[in-house]
């Protein structure tokens, strides 16, 4: 769907209702997640679905609004994991919206600010999670949904490196890592872990099949953790490899990574840091991306040392020789 | 290692993920708690993934051999 928001045109559609006598909420609208469809009057509402997670019993509620209001009687979801109720009248927009809020649930945002961020399912149920992704989007809608930047701000939790989640085409992505450290006296030298490492980074020993790590190929998935009969590989720490700049659309830009192992209660001062030097280095309408080839990453790195020194790459001791 | 004892085999040599992995826990569901299966998967795909599966479910891997043509013997115990 095309970025065609109604905020953008606010003064003409202002004009418009006068003179239909229509009486429209406009702070309604400011938050945006009204998208003007091609049929005259109609408009897709966006709802606010942070990790594209719904409870059944709210999503029963949302599909009988829809079910009122749809004059075509569809929904769609939308490419950032959230609903939306298509060929809504714009004249039933406080009705709705009254109707939503009833149930607990806001419509979304368009436009220059923080967008709700999107999620995979994470650690509560996904095998390969590592990071609860979940929880963090709810986390980073209540506190940051709406703030506003120069241009669109998208963040998505992946919860390892499979990285369904986009990371590295957001503007801010946070992606699950776990480092694995190696107890030799409970290893048996069964092999199974250099098997499971899909990146080379654990070969055999060709004597006693114990582990040969090679750090600087680990994509610290974990796998090795997972696959190990005896606990002899574990879990040192859990973090999030944060990437910055990317984005889709007409010109994608891949994101950077600027930090390996943030934890968990830096996250949020993370979103905030980066949101502050994104306001006071942007040009309207630049995306963060552009922002820091035109500034200089160095700039913000230097800017965002205090958050990112919490999540340095690790030091790792070789095992296995 | 010395060997362990196992109540049932299961070769699964040449059975494709994870259609390995739903066998062998229907396999381990008609055992005991604590007896022993005995599974020959091959190496490649299903060493990657069945060992990883059969933790998750709370099973143990007590043994695992590495055979010289291509595949695994590992022995579960029933969690």
């Amino acid at each position: 769907m095309a970025d065609h928001f109604i905020e953008d045109k606010s003064t003409k559609v202002a004009v418009n209702l006068e003179g239909m006598g229509e009486k429209v909420n406009f702070n309604d609208l400011k938050s945006g997640g009204f998208i003007k469809q091609r049929q005259k009057d109609l408009f897709a509402v966006r709802l606010r679905c942070p990790g594209g997670r719904l409870s059944t019993k709210k999503l029963v509620e949302i599909s009988k609004i829809a079910d009122k209001y749809s004059k075509k009687g569809v929904v769609h979801f939308s490419f950032r994991q959230s609903l939306e109720i298509l060929y809504v009248d714009y004249k039933e927009f406080t009705n709705i919206v009254a109707e939503l809020e009833k149930i607990g649930q806001k419509v979304a945002s368009c436009g220059p600010r923080v967008r709700v961020p999107t999620a995979c399912g994470g650690c509560e149920y996904n095998p390969n999670g590592l990071t609860d992704t979940q929880k963090m989007a709810e986390m980073v809608d209540q506190k940051f949904f709406g703030t506003p930047t120069p241009h669109k701000f998208k963040t998505s939790f992946s919860g390892c490196p499979i990285d369904c989640a986009r990371t590295k085409e957001m503007d801010f992505g946070f992606q699950g890592v776990v480092e694995p450290v190696w107890d030799e006296p409970l290893c048996t030298g069964c092999t199974i872990c250099a098997q499971a490492c899909k990146e080379d980074a654990i070969v055999s020993d060709p004597d006693s099949g114990k582990p040969i790590f090679d750090p600087s190929k680990c994509i610290f998935c974990g796998d090795c953790i997972r696959a190990c009969p005896t606990e002899s590989w574990k879990a040192k720490r859990y973090g999030h490899t944060v990437r910055i700049g990317g984005k889709h659309g007409r010109h994608p830009m891949e994101a950077v990574e600027v930090c390996q192992f943030l934890p968990d209660g830096k996250v949020a001062e993370a979103i905030e840091k980066t949101v502050e030097w994104y306001n006071a280095n942007g040009k309207r309408g630049e995306r963060i991306g552009n922002t820091l080839k035109r500034v200089g990453l160095k700039n913000y790195l230097d800017f965002m040392e205090p958050v990112f020194k919490s999540g340095e790459a690790p030091l790792f001791k070789a095992p296995g020789k | 290692m010395a060997d362990i004892k196992s109540d049932a085999l299961l070769d699964l040599r040449g059975v494709m993920c994870p259609i390995n992995f739903v066998k062998t826990k229907l396999k381990l569901e008609t055992m005991e708690e604590g007896e022993v299966l005995e599974l020959v998967i091959d190496d490649g795909e299903p060493i990657q993934n069945v060992p990883k599966s059969i933790k998750e479910e709370g099973h143990k891997i007590v043994e695992v051999k590495k055979e010289k043509e291509g595949f695994f013997r590992l022995k579960i115990q029933k969690g």
